[in-house]
């Protein structure tokens, strides 16, 4: 499941997984799913100016992406339908994430992989491991085609052509120095702790700035139309308080 | 012309010219683009796991554009009408590359030939990627530009229109600058290991670019996930 703690301004949600293992997947099935939506709308409704969400996991992980062994225990029929659900399921997490009113960084102890990368991805900040891990889009290789939020916010959010080519359509596995010469993380470190505390120093950066959460929301939208459109976020218009 | 070899996974899209000569600059012509479109409608039909395609020319020059030559030569008023007929024709050409079910890779680029490919490699010593247009006074069709700003991020390498072989790996629109066209068949064996489904590979490729798609006419494929 999922954490939810507040130190100071800095909200971290946590990925926390079935008991001491630390070698958890923390794959996003609904139950996860679920309590990721609910974490985000807590942590939405307590935003104040200089609130910051940091998003990581315990253990070895990030996140591997869907449950697919869940889709696939009821048989094969009933695989593509499971594997949908979560795929709907999900979407309104993304959606949350681009909507929170404040910033917001990943901070991945290790592999992010499908849609466990997206939701990396979905945060304006992401820190790493450059020892260990990879981010890894495995959709080509395991023969799934994108849904349409993915390959959005892939196109929103990587800006080059090669590199959204040599992850998606390559399967391309990066690891963290490769990850901050391509431009998708800020900075890749020696160790999980190091990777956090990299997004907390970040953050309280951040903090200090003191914005207005909707605003900042706001902005943050606007420089992704596209993507919003598929999300279903509204078009808010700008409302400058001068 | 074109020819079509397999050789192992890997298909083998030669344009090959008139005669012996090194120069010929594989102008597209309306044979020449009917010719490319029938060489990959068979490449998609007979696709497999692990299928490859790399698309070269023989000779000196990959490909220097749409054959002006013909254009002009019944007379300044059949010259646009020509040229317009080139640029229909060959609009089925770069949609039939979105579409195919398998990775394909440039060895030396025609430039907009060349962008219809997922990778591009080029000699580092010769060879330039060369949009003429701007200098001929041409505008872009649609899809010229349309695949412009799909596949090339940089508003400054969009601008730059003639680019050498390391700038353009710098600029990240080719994967290297090499000597020789070997570099193109290791890649393709490395890619065709992987043994990705065509289809999906396809559906993928089609999602990183939808504004092209749409220009090129591919429909929106629904994604059916199958585990």
């Amino acid at each position: 499941m999922c954490t939810l703690e507040k130190r100071g301004n800095i909200f971290f949600l946590t990925l926390t997984g079935a008991g001491d293992k630390d070698d958890d997947e923390h794959r996003l099935g609904l139950p996860v799913i679920s309590s990721l939506l609910s974490s985000l709308a807590d942590v939405a409704s307590q935003s104040t100016r200089g609130s910051v969400l940091i998003t990581t996991a315990r253990g070895k992980f990030f996140s591997n992406g869907f449950d697919l062994a869940w889709a696939q225990s009821a048989g094969p029929s009933s695989a593509h339908h499971r594997l949908g659900q979560m795929v709907v399921a999900f979407k309104p997490v993304v959606a949350a994430l681009l909507s929170l009113p404040m910033p917001t960084i990943a901070a991945l102890p290790g592999h992010a992989a499908a849609a466990g990368l997206l939701l990396a991805l979905s945060h304006d900040y992401v820190t790493m491991r450059g020892d260990r891990g990879v981010l890894y889009m495995s959709e080509v290789d395991l023969g799934l085609p994108l849904p349409d939020y993915f390959a959005a916010a892939f196109r929103a959010k990587i800006g080059s052509n090669s590199a959204r080519r040599n992850i998606l359509l390559r399967g391309m596995k990066v690891r963290g120095e490769e990850a901050v010469r391509m431009g998708i993380v800020e900075s890749a470190h020696e160790s999980a702790e190091a990777a956090v505390e990299a997004a907390v120093q970040m953050a309280e950066k951040l903090g200090e700035r003191k914005w207005k959460g909707d605003v900042y929301a706001e902005i943050r939208m606007s420089l992704y139309p596209e993507l919003c459109a598929v999300l279903g976020l509204a078009k808010v218009v700008p409302s400058a308080k001068l």
